[in-house]
């Protein structure tokens, strides 16, 4: 079986993230990249689809020349190889621009499934499995919690606030995996070794027959005008005992809905 | 005027950069030990600490092995094949969650596997090296004894001639993972001078007793060894082992890692300082900001980071095959010291909460007791630089 899995360079969380002041993207010179965390969910789900079923991993990653570090850690876990998408025509493609330079790049490639984070921790779009599953033109199975492939046949649980939906569908199809579908594993100090012998394919817009006009922050279907800081979070509610602060921490709770 | 951007400002955790120099691999070594040790180890380790044991030894070396972290700069026989700088590195970011954790490695990786990589016969090799690196079986090294500490060559133990076996009798002490362990590299005096056995912990004779009311390296299992005419075959022999070099050349191994691991333990007491002096408010500002903890923290600063040139030098020069035993000597007298300093100022940073386990500066402190005086005493270390400058011996 031929897994790809979507890998996202993303600015680390822990440190500050900033946008460029010129065009209000995402100013990646400004913190360290790290893999998007629900992509090394998606790592392991497509490992683990590997060790069941056999096959190979493919990793496909869009971003500029840093995001090697990211491929290579997905190399480190235990992907076979790697694809590169990298060109400063896709520079400030939002998420649908994204989910087609991506299904052009799949186009190179030989698959029967796409797995991916079910969104990035940037953008927090949350759109690009279910976008990049219409550009395919290939079924989406989104939010999975669980994923079983018997033949051709894959079911998922899809995790929604009440439980969750078992889809099905025929592969080849897209999956986007939220984080509590598996326990990714630490890269394995053999793997880290071997990476840097792994092949790690760079892909043009051109070669991957994207259409360079239909990419890139001026043809963006949304724009980023403004950003703000968050509001520093305001103070909490303080509840004195007086022989009745259970009661008043219930009702308090029940008023937000938590009970 | 267009204004002139400078060099970043150096970073508090790695002032002098010393890590930029690591290559792509070590970083992501350093960076998975890192994430592991967050995860698994640090939440942990004050809980292992207070209760004096590790409660799953199998499990946490199954973990570390699932890394590659056993003999990782071992080649072959499922080790990873790391330059000796990562197998350091990995050492720092152990030992910068505690000294224990770092020596549950060093013991399996740098003792029990690498004199079987060094001196054992192929068959010792493809038996044990595997399951060690995998952290399926528990290795240990006996060579101290009761009476016999720096001056190892007065050992007791001997090993007998029974037909073609061998016979070994004798007491060996403050073992790390000695009660644990599937296989023990036990050394011995014969008749012709030092050898080096295999010893199954499940042979006959052979005992392991776990030392208790230890009030440092706490998390971590230390034991007694006591080998009560216990019968070996000739093939549990390391063949290539003779003398005391053999059982030395091993211990310089592991203090390379307690180089870079002592620089770990240091930084971890600075970074536990800086951010104390930075929340705790006396006399209406944060502590950091009076001269006197300033000064404590500059000198912390310069510790740790002479701690960790030391340790990326001597690391270059073991990679190039031209590190020097007094070298290692150097590094470990230095930086254990080093070490040492940053945690009692760290310590005293911290007032009254420096002595709990809510934070880790006590319990570092408490394990740079062991880490100064075990794979010898800053005193040898001393008389080891002594020598190598003088061309004169004073160990005795």
């Amino acid at each position: 079986m031929n897994i790809v899995v979507l890998v996202k360079q993303v600015p680390d969380t822990a440190t500050e993230r900033k946008l460029r002041p010129e065009d209000n993207t995402l100013d990646r010179a400004a913190s360290d990249g790290v893999i998007n965390e629900l992509d090394e969910y998606a790592i392991e789900e497509a490992l683990l689809l590997k060790e069941k079923h056999g096959g190979e991993v493919t990793v496909l990653s869009m971003g500029p020349d840093q995001a090697t570090d990211s491929i290579r850690k997905a190399l480190s876990m235990g992907a076979d190889k790697a694809v590169h998408l990298n060109d400063d025509a896709l520079h400030g493609s939002d998420a649908l621009q994204t989910a087609y330079a991506l299904s052009k790049a799949l186009g190179t490639l030989e698959f029967d499934v796409v797995v991916l984070g079910s969104e990035s921790t940037d953008a927090r779009t949350g759109v690009v499995g279910a976008a990049l599953a219409e550009y395919l033109g290939l079924p989406q199975l989104t939010l999975a919690g669980k994923v079983d492939i018997e033949g051709r046949s894959i079911r998922i649980q899809r995790q929604t606030d009440y439980g969750h939906d078992v889809v099905e569908a025929e592969l080849p199809a897209v999956v986007s995996v939220v984080e509590k579908i598996n326990e990714p594993r630490y890269p394995s100090f053999k793997l880290i070794m071997q990476a840097k012998k792994k092949p790690v394919q760079k892909l043009t817009a051109a070669e991957a027959g994207i259409d360079v006009a239909k990419v890139g922050l001026n043809s963006a279907a949304t724009e980023v005008v403004d950003a703000a800081a968050a509001p520093p979070r305001a103070t909490g509610t303080v509840i004195k005992d007086e022989g009745d602060g259970g009661l008043k921490a219930a009702e308090f709770l029940a008023a937000k809905k938590f009970i | 005027m267009t204004e002139q951007r400078g060099p970043a400002a150096p970073a508090p955790d790695d002032f002098l950069a010393v890590d930029a120099a690591l290559t792509g691999e070590e970083q992501a070594i350093r960076d998975t030990v890192r994430d592991f040790a967050a995860r698994e180890l640090l939440p942990n380790v004050a809980d292992w600490f207070e209760a004096g044991t590790i409660p799953d030894p199998r499990a946490l070396a199954k973990a570390f092995g699932g890394l590659g972290v056993f003999g990782m700069h071992l080649t072959g026989y499922g080790c990873a094949g790391t330059s000796a700088t990562a197998y350091g590195v990995a050492c720092r970011e152990l030992e910068a969650v505690d000294s224990g954790l770092r020596s549950f490695v060093s013991v399996q990786g740098s003792l029990a596997m690498a004199a079987i990589h060094k001196y054992g016969s192929e068959e010792q090799k493809a038996s044990w090296l595997p399951r060690l690196a995998a952290g399926e079986a528990i290795g240990c090294f006996g060579l101290t004894e009761p009476d016999s500490g720096s001056d190892p060559g007065s050992m007791r133990t001997r090993a007998r001639r029974s037909g073609s076996d061998w016979v070994l009798d004798g007491t060996k002490m403050w073992i790390t993972n000695g009660s644990v362990a599937d296989v023990a590299v036990v050394w011995a005096a014969t008749d012709d001078g030092i050898r080096g056995f295999l010893v199954p912990a499940s042979t006959p004779g052979f005992t392991a007793t776990t030392i208790h009311r230890k009030l440092s390296l706490r998390a971590s299992i230390t034991s007694e060894l006591v080998l009560d005419g216990v019968r070996l075959p000739e093939d549990a022999r390391l063949p290539a082992a003779a003398g005391l070099g053999a059982p030395l050349s091993c211990l310089n191994e592991a203090r390379f890692g307690i180089v870079w691991g002592a620089a770990g333990a240091a930084r971890a007491c600075y970074l536990a300082a800086l951010d104390y002096a930075g929340t705790r408010v006396q006399f209406g500002r944060p502590i950091a900001g009076f001269q006197l903890t300033q000064r404590k923290l500059a000198d912390m600063v310069v510790d740790v980071n002479h701690a960790n040139l030391t340790a990326a030098r001597i690391g270059r020069l073991k990679d190039a095959g031209q590190c020097h035993h007094t070298q290692v000597s150097f590094g470990k007298l230095a930086n254990v010291a080093a070490a040492q300093r940053v945690a009692a100022a760290a310590r005293s940073i911290h007032g009254a909460n420096g002595i709990t386990l809510e934070y880790p500066v006590l319990r570092h402190m408490l394990n740079l007791e062991t880490v100064a005086t075990y794979e010898g005493t800053e005193e040898v270390h001393a008389l080891s630089i002594g020598q190598a400058v003088t061309g004169l011996p004073a160990f005795r």
